[in-house]
């Protein structure tokens, strides 16, 4: 073997400067590129942006209530894919943006609810049978968050006393409980401590009877997404949106004020009655003004969420600081 | 390898690479339903995220004995005040549509934007001190002893956040976490620096006589 002295290698050997110089660059160039697309790849594994989930199925012979589906003035419908991708369902996940992803196999047929408790016809019916016990009617109504945030929804359904008419409630019967379905295989936000599971909620019996309780299968004219409560879920305008309890596979009628998750989990944040009320603080943070999905700036929180006129009697000479 | 210029490049772009997709999805309209609270909530988490990152490197360098690390301290530091200024930013222009008296008033009423504010204040002198004049004009002792208000901020920013969520409180609380785990090899170094450094690899003798890379 020949070991060249420097005076052996000839000129045209020795690797050009500039050729040195570039295949330097080349390769910071390239590790510049490569770490940023990591960086890239690992920021979107936190802020994917959204889809746009499968329409559901349309459902026919919709009546509306003059007095309910009107549209608000000066409060125009938020898109509903700002409605179905937006939500808070914990079971499966607690970033808003994250449920109608993981929800999209939820599979909600077939799907039965049993009704029971203190009431005189108990009966687990399908929701196929459930939801043809009226008409299905649409009502345009405000969801105001306990975080701040609002939207004008046109949900379908019908008035929850139409359930509760036909299994006729006993005369001792005071308060309604209802459950949200826990099923670990399909959500996955289960396995986690975030909350206690089944998640459950009730409504005094005069709340629940109220004509502007609803039960809801449907949005914008189809039936429910999953994200948003399918197969079937509750509305309460006027309280606080985590009152509407999603997926519910169970109402019971009882004497005694019920449990509910959230006040469970923070009893001096979340009372039984949830009532929508500017002038209650969250313990953390101010109720006075909250945000419109789809607009910029705040708009002021109304007293009932706007809905005082039907239902400030109901709460006829309670303290509503403390009773919150 | 031991190239600290290229190295502050790659943080440099890779610290800007977040920002730079948070303007394109904002841009795009793909930040989700509520954009305001969207760019918030992330550019809190980054800043919390680098000003942690900066609390590491002095552990890192001293764990692997590579003590040319040290500027990243300062440059990963910056990244964390720069996020914590975009945050305030989007607070003080989305949230409150730069109403000074709702802000004074939001400040004193509710305890997580106190603290959060808190922190943010304290990160101000550090930012102001981290070029050489200054730690200069300080002293190192000075200077040393007036940024370990950098783990006072932290802490403040994870009970922030803590403070502000409605249950899932596993992000706040791993910050937390790993704010303990960085303060515990603080105290260990000071006991038991034994095992807690290693010494700088000594520059090995140059085995080939004149001879240069």
């Amino acid at each position: 073997m020949l070991i060249k002295r420097p005076e052996d290698i000839k000129g045209s050997e020795i690797t050009d400067e500039k050729a040195y110089f570039s295949r330097r660059q080349f390769l910071r160039g390239a590790t510049l590129v490569t770490t940023a697309l990591g960086t890239a790849w690992l920021y979107r594994q936190f802020s994917a942006p959204s889809g746009v989930s499968k329409a559901g199925e349309k459902i026919v012979g919709v009546v509306a209530p003059a007095q309910t589906q009107a549209p608000l003035p000066g409060e125009p419908l938020t898109s509903l894919q700002d409605i179905t991708h937006y939500n808070n369902f914990y079971e499966f996940s607690t970033d808003k943006r994250e449920v109608a992803p993981r929800a999209r196999h939820f599979v909600t047929s077939p799907w039965t609810v049993e009704v029971g408790g203190l009431a005189h016809k108990p009966r687990t019916f399908d929701f196929d049978d459930l939801r043809r016990l009226s008409p299905p009617e649409e009502r345009i109504y405000r969801h105001r968050c306990v975080e701040g945030w609002s939207m004008v929804i046109p949900w379908i359904g019908f008035p929850l006393s139409r359930l509760l008419d036909e299994v006729q409630p006993m005369g001792n019967a005071k308060f309604v409980a209802f459950e949200t379905l826990a099923d670990p295989k399909q959500m996955p936000n289960i396995r986690s401590s975030v909350l206690e599971w089944p998640y459950v909620e009730g409504l005094r019996l005069d709340e629940a009877r109220h004509p502007l309780t609803l039960l809801a299968f449907g949005l914008y004219g189809e039936t429910l997404p999953p994200q948003n409560g399918a197969p079937l879920r509750l509305v309460v305008p006027w309280k606080y949106g985590y009152k509407g309890i999603k997926s519910i596979i169970r109402i019971h009628l009882v004497e005694t004020m019920p449990r509910t998750t959230w006040n469970r989990s923070a009893p001096g944040e979340y009372g039984f009655y949830s009532n929508v009320n500017p002038n209650v603080d969250h313990p953390r943070w101010s109720q006075r003004t909250e945000q419109r999905i789809g607009e910029s700036g705040l708009r002021d929180t109304l007293m009932f969420n706007g809905y005082a006129d039907q239902v400030a009697g109901l709460y006829a000479g309670m303290d509503l600081k403390a009773n919150y | 390898m031991r190239d600290i210029r290229f190295l502050k490049q790659l943080i440099l772009v890779n610290g800007l690479v977040p920002l730079a997709l948070l303007a394109l999805d904002g841009y795009r309209h793909k930040l989700g339903a509520n954009p305001h609270e969207f760019a918030t909530r992330a550019t809190g988490i980054l800043a919390l995220l680098f000003l942690v990152l900066s609390l590491a490197v002095t552990p890192v360098r001293k764990l692997l004995g590579q003590p040319w690390l040290a500027p990243l301290r300062r440059q990963l530091g910056l990244f964390g005040f720069f996020y914590g200024v975009l945050h305030l930013l989007t607070y003080v222009w989305f949230d409150k549509v730069f109403r000074l008296g709702a802000i004074t008033a939001d400040v004193a009423k509710r305890p997580f934007i106190m603290v959060g504010m808190t922190s943010f204040l304290l990160l101000v002198p550090l930012a102001i001190s981290s070029n050489a004049r200054v730690i200069r004009w300080l002293g190192g002792r000075r200077w040393i002893r007036l940024h370990r208000l950098a783990y006072l901020a932290v802490a403040g920013g994870a009970v922030h956040y803590y403070l502000l969520v409605k249950a899932d409180t596993r992000i706040p609380l791993t910050f937390a976490g790993v704010l303990a785990l960085l303060l515990g090899y603080r105290a260990l170094n000071r006991f038991l620096p034994r095992y807690t450094e290693r010494k700088p690899a000594r520059v090995l003798a140059n085995p080939g006589g004149s001879r240069r890379q």
